[in-house]
């Protein structure tokens, strides 16, 4: 479980707080997106986020929508998808897959996980997954040496925190609003409680995301979680054509 | 025959394949409408707005001019085009409507392809002072724009959905993203037997009032069952409802028509069952419209309800388990049947239904006389007058 321990070990705050970046695979195009997703992996980011693009998502907004949308007119593929993790993991920094269970339904889920082992991807994120439905798909992950990041929500019940915990590795992922993916300009009341309360139930690093998009929410993220994800502001950098790394660049420095 | 679902599926299809945002609504409504079903009062209320507010029961109509065309067999017309609002979607409309008051809820929302489900949606919200949003795809406000006017009348707000492709599809993914933002306040009303556990149960619980009514009045006529039912399937709504009751009478053949579009070999057709294969959408696992990918492909129907990719996970599990023979049938032949109801009997069905108005007709021949036909006319027709004039 090499790879598996990997993102647990990179993702653990040491003071600052970690950023996980997002992109989705495909967009703008093929040979643009592996550009960014190389600038983005030697950028100072501790992993990546690499959406592969599912023509109903349901967890995400219009930009990222948008993104897919884009992706999937360009002939993207889960094939293509592997391709891309495996160039960009060749730069050292651990890989995050997430899509739909579809695709990967499609896809033959033992074949997607041991594909996306081969790509040297460290984990997997399924939004439309919860854990009552994760077996056997999840396991099949796990037998591949592929961590299983499951969401917590603000909706989320005790008891089921406490199952979502137990069956992630890697990190587990907080959403902190209720809502769809998407830049947001304030964070969330209540969220420095949920991301407590999360913590309390687990010994994995903790991720937020969900409508984080600026240094403030950086700012205030320190010492309540382990890392952030940051998506939408980004895809929506590489939408408008320009390099999302002076973004991201600003943002590490509201993480020190 | 086991009752299902059991623990959220019909056999392999089902599920809950939602964010987790979700997770816990779905919950509470699964507590609360079980709670709802055996609650006496709650029944009481229900049959109270059944009989007055939608005007049930429906009648059965010997549909005696349109048996003579076909050859003969006796062909009967469930009338649910004489709900109040024209379709039997307020069934389930009403019911959860009721569902949302009990949780505290003072918003809803919903999809809508013809039309007949928003219509439904904003009616209730008037009826009972609830705050409405109806999702639309663009492509079908257009060719329903009736059903947009009549809902913008009772105060529902239509949201038009421009992304994808623009119809049904699209509308239902946008009402689940408004669910997940608004989810503390607002109760979703699918308006089909999809989605995730439990409404695929819960809607078929609301809508099974059809079938159970038809049964009994059929046998009131001579002591006998029909030899077949049939009804049309989107969702599969209606036809869940029609069906359900004649499950266990094992002569009886019960028939799915789905839309065929251009053709199912065109590939402009809206046929899970016939043409698709199992996967994911909306929340549960059923058969779909997909390609190779796992993404879900463009469908085609004149009837802006029957086109959809998905179906009912129940339907999925009938049809693995041949208890329903599903066919499709196309754009060319629903709206002659469409004609010739109207034509012959005086009753203007609408298009998703007229689909399984040519199947009756093909299924009469095939009888001859002393068949027995039921069909489910699950909506009117005044809706589709300018798709049908275009044709």
């Amino acid at each position: 479980m090499s790879e598996a321990s990997k993102l647990d070990r990179v993702l653990r705050a040491d003071g600052d707080l970690k950023l996980v970046a997002y992109m989705m695979a495909g967009h703008p195009n093929k040979k643009r997106s592996l550009e960014v997703g190389k600038k983005l992996a030697t950028s100072g980011v501790a992993a990546l986020e690499i959406g592969i693009p599912f023509s109903d998502p349901l967890a995400d907004g219009p930009v990222i929508q948008h993104a897919g949308q884009t992706a999937l007119e360009h002939g993207m593929t889960v094939g293509a998808c592997f391709e891309l993790a495996a160039a960009v993991a060749e730069e050292g920094i651990p890989i995050v897959l997430m899509t739909y269970i579809n695709p990967i339904l499609a896809h033959d889920p033992r074949r997607f996980a041991a594909e996306a082992a081969q790509a040297g991807v460290a984990g997997i994120i399924v939004p439309d997954l919860p854990v009552e439905e994760s077996e056997p798909v999840a396991g099949w992950l796990r037998a591949a040496s592929l961590d299983t990041i499951f969401m917590v929500a603000p909706t989320t019940s005790p008891n089921r925190m406490e199952s979502i915990c137990e069956h992630s590795s890697g990190f587990v992922y907080c959403v902190t609003v209720t809502g769809i993916t998407g830049a947001r300009s304030d964070l969330p009341g209540g969220m420095k409680e949920l991301l407590g309360e999360v913590k309390k139930h687990t010994k994995l690093p903790v991720a937020a995301g969900f409508g984080i998009s600026r240094p403030e929410h950086m700012k205030a993220l320190r010492g309540s979680a382990d890392a952030a994800v940051v998506g939408s502001a980004i895809v929506a950098e590489i939408d408008k054509g320009n390099d999302p790394v002076p973004l991201v660049k600003g943002l590490l420095k509201a993480c020190r | 025959m086991i009752k299902h679902p059991v623990r959220g599926r019909f056999g392999l299809y089902g599920g809950q394949y939602v964010p987790e945002t979700l997770m816990g609504a779905l919950e509470e409504l699964e507590g609360v409408w079980h709670e709802a079903k055996a609650d006496a009062q709650f029944q009481l209320e229900l049959a109270g707005h059944r009989h007055a507010f939608i005007g049930r029961p429906t009648p059965l109509y010997a549909a005696s001019r349109l048996s003579a065309h076909f050859g003969g067999a006796h062909i009967h017309l469930k009338r649910e085009d004489l709900c109040h609002t024209g379709a039997h979607k307020l069934n389930n409309a009403v019911g959860q409507a009721l569902l949302a008051l009990r949780m505290g809820k003072k918003r809803v929302i919903a999809e809508t392809g013809a039309g007949q489900h928003g219509v439904a949606v904003a009616t209730v919200a008037a009826r009972f002072g609830l705050e409405c949003t109806v999702y639309m795809g663009t492509e079908d406000m257009r060719r329903q724009s009736m059903n947009v006017r009549r809902m913008k009348l009772l105060e529902a707000e239509v949201k038009e959905v421009a992304s994808g492709t623009k119809t049904l599809k699209d509308a239902t993914s946008e009402a689940i993203r408004d669910w997940v933002t608004n989810v503390r306040t607002t109760h979703y009303i699918i308006g089909s037997v999809v989605g995730p556990h439990p409404y695929p149960e819960m809607v078929r619980d609301l809508q099974r009032v059809i079938g159970d009514e038809a049964r009994e009045q059929y046998l009131s006529v001579d002591g006998k069952l029909p030899d077949v039912v049939v009804a049309c399937v989107g969702g599969g709504s209606n036809a869940i409802g029609i069906f359900t009751a004649f499950l266990d009478d094992k002569d009886v053949l019960l028939v799915g028509v789905e839309a065929a579009g251009s053709g199912i070999r065109t590939g402009k057709h809206a046929a899970s069952l016939v043409g698709g294969r199992p996967g994911v959408l909306h929340g549960a696992f059923s058969y779909l419209l997909q390609d190779g990918e796992g993404q879900v492909l463009p469908t085609h129907s004149i009837s802006a309800g029957l086109d959809y990719p998905g179906v009912g996970p129940e339907h999925s599990f009938l049809r693995d388990a041949e208890r329903v023979d599903y066919i499709a049938v196309g754009d060319k032949d629903a709206v002659a049947a469409f004609k010739l109801c109207t034509k012959l009997e005086g009753i203007m069905p609408a298009l998703e239904p007229a689909h399984a108005l040519h199947q009756a007709g093909v299924i009469a021949r095939e009888l001859g006389p002393g068949g027995r036909i039921l069909v489910c006319l699950s909506g009117r027709g005044d809706k589709d007058m300018d798709s049908v004039e275009g044709v």
